[in-house]
């Protein structure tokens, strides 16, 4: 089975953890993704900008309403997402233990419903 | 009164459960769809009825089930594809289930409880679902036992299979390290079934067809021997089958344990247990909450074989439990047990210890009460049992608080 692993959790600069933090945190998500890739389970990763990047559109009455930040204003932001394939929930439960950021955020497991190949979609 | 019409029926009743838990794990394991596999062995079983008073009983009846269940699956999915698919696609249905084998169906039912005890499955629906899938009790019969509506029992058991198809659930036993924690999961689910059944059964023989009692002992039996080298799932069966050779005793008013005529007890039921306990005890390994819970019970029942109440080998099971399974009513019964071996004093220190929830707790204020009264403090027993009736869930239970009360 396909699932999203989707990472949240509290978005905090070099300011407040230091370089040191954030460099130790990018060779933990290296490894990481090496683990799944070696494994034959990594489809997809993305790392996101800070939230303060977000640019979020919605339609009022028909017209877009343009808003500077995230849609939803949490402590808690969604930072990144892996796209792995598991045999099951327990080898994605697994997975997602192991992803760096469960030790300072949450990880929600998602299974896929369907997804595009070449544009097309595919149970 | 069990007579050999009776006899038949309940082994009737056995082949059935045992075979729609079997056949369901099966079918279930292909698609992680438990509903669907129900209904298509709901549906062979119904068949069978029809048809083998007729025709016989085929030499493989389990067999038999298994193909027609299979074939029926099959052609729920084909309607399926056919509202999805075009035409030509047809051809191409998936059918997961043409590997099995009718003639080796083996036991896949301990993958079913996994599934159905997954961490990510609510604990409070956990039971529910190995009731129905397990052993395939109604969902009527299922909200008679807990007292809620067959409408809100369906609802929670359809959302929870549903849960377990689309997350994936596996139908396997898991890998350590996992594997400890979710066995107790497991376990603390049949047990479930037994407390919730016992809460039913009103005294009425666990040997009834139907009886749920009964059949949780069946599953915890199911359970031990497909976990063989597990002390904990042989306890868990000896602490059920002690608890059930003392349902005749508990039709009409209620009456404590030591209270009780030990000739009113299962013999039967006390000997499967010691066995199931015994089995245990030879696997080694420090004793677990059920393994300490179900010696406790043993220690109860060995009044059959005319002995008195070993005091001293209770208070040692109750501290070991309190250390392995801390919880309000270990302690609650550690400080019982203490009140007769120290006095009663001392039992009412424990107590007093406790926080300050344990007074929400039926068991808090009886024991209290129990204790008091072994003080001379009568006024004071009389205010605890009282509270300990208006917390007591169980009406027969309630009744005698009340009459304590009284003095």
């Amino acid at each position: 089975m396909r699932y999203m692993l989707l990472l949240h959790y509290p978005e905090m600069g070099t300011d407040v953890i230091g370089e040191e933090a954030i460099a130790a945190g990018q060779a933990a998500f290296a490894s990481y993704a090496a683990a799944l890739q070696a494994a034959g389970a990594l489809i997809a990763a993305e790392v996101l900008k800070p939230s303060q990047a977000t640019t979020t559109i919605t339609h009022q009455d028909g017209v877009p309403r343009i808003q500077d930040g995230p849609f939803a204003d949490t402590k808690e932001q969604l930072g990144g997402v892996f796209i792995i394939e598991a045999a099951h929930l327990d080898a994605a439960m697994d997975w997602a233990a192991k992803a760096p950021s469960a030790q300072w955020g949450a990880v929600e497991i998602r299974p896929v419903a369907t997804h595009t190949v070449a544009g097309v979609w595919t149970p | 009164m069990i007579e050999a019409g009776d006899e038949a029926r309940r082994t009737a009743a056995h082949a059935a459960r045992a075979s729609f838990g079997r056949l369901v794990s099966l079918l279930a394991a292909a698609n992680g769809d438990i509903a669907g596999a129900e209904d298509a062995v709901g549906g062979a079983l119904e068949q069978a009825l029809r048809t083998w008073p007729s025709a016989g009983v085929p030499a493989n009846p389990e067999g038999w089930l298994l193909t027609v269940a299979r074939n029926r699956q099959r052609d729920v999915w084909k309607s399926a594809a056919n509202r999805t698919r075009s035409d030509r696609d047809l051809g191409e249905v998936p059918v997961p289930l043409d590997d099995l084998d009718p003639e080796d169906i083996g036991d896949r039912r301990l993958g079913l409880m996994f599934a159905c005890a997954h961490p990510a499955i609510d604990p409070a629906v956990r039971t529910l679902l190995m009731l129905q899938a397990v052993l395939g009790f109604t969902t009527a019969d299922i909200a008679a036992a807990y007292g809620q509506t067959p409408a809100a029992v369906a609802k929670r058991l359809v959302r929870a299979k549903h849960r377990i198809r689309e997350t994936g659930i596996p139908f396997s036993i898991p890998d350590r390290p996992a594997a400890p924690a979710r066995m107790q999961a497991v376990l603390e689910a049949v047990y479930g079934c037994f407390a919730i059944a016992w809460h039913d059964a009103d005294g009425r023989s666990h040997q009834e067809p139907d009886s749920m009692a009964g059949e949780a002992l069946y599953l915890a039996e199911i359970l031990a021997e497909l976990l063989e080298a597990e002390a904990e799932a042989w306890s868990l069966a000896a602490l059920i089958a002690f608890s059930l050779s003392r349902a005749a005793a508990r039709s009409g008013p209620f009456i404590p344990l030591e209270e009780q005529d030990p000739q009113r007890w299962d013999q039967g039921l006390i000997r499967t247990g010691e066995a199931y306990l015994r089995r245990a005890g030879m696997l080694g390994g420090p004793p677990g909450r059920f393994q300490l819970e179900a010696a406790m019970q043993a220690v109860h029942s060995a009044r059959v074989h005319g002995a008195g109440v070993d005091w001293a080998a209770l208070k040692t099971l109750a501290q070991a439990l309190v250390v392995v399974a801390p919880s309000l009513g270990s302690r609650i019964a550690l400080a019982a047990i203490i009140g007769r071996v120290d006095g009663a004093e001392a039992g009412l220190l424990i107590l007093d210890a406790l926080p300050p929830e344990a007074g929400r707790l039926a068991a808090f204020h009886a024991t209290r009460g129990d204790l008091l009264a072994r003080c001379g403090r009568i006024e004071e027993a009389s205010q605890a049992f009282t509270l300990a009736a208006e917390r007591e869930k169980d009406p027969a239970a309630a009744r005698h608080l009340r009459l304590r009360s009284r003095g």
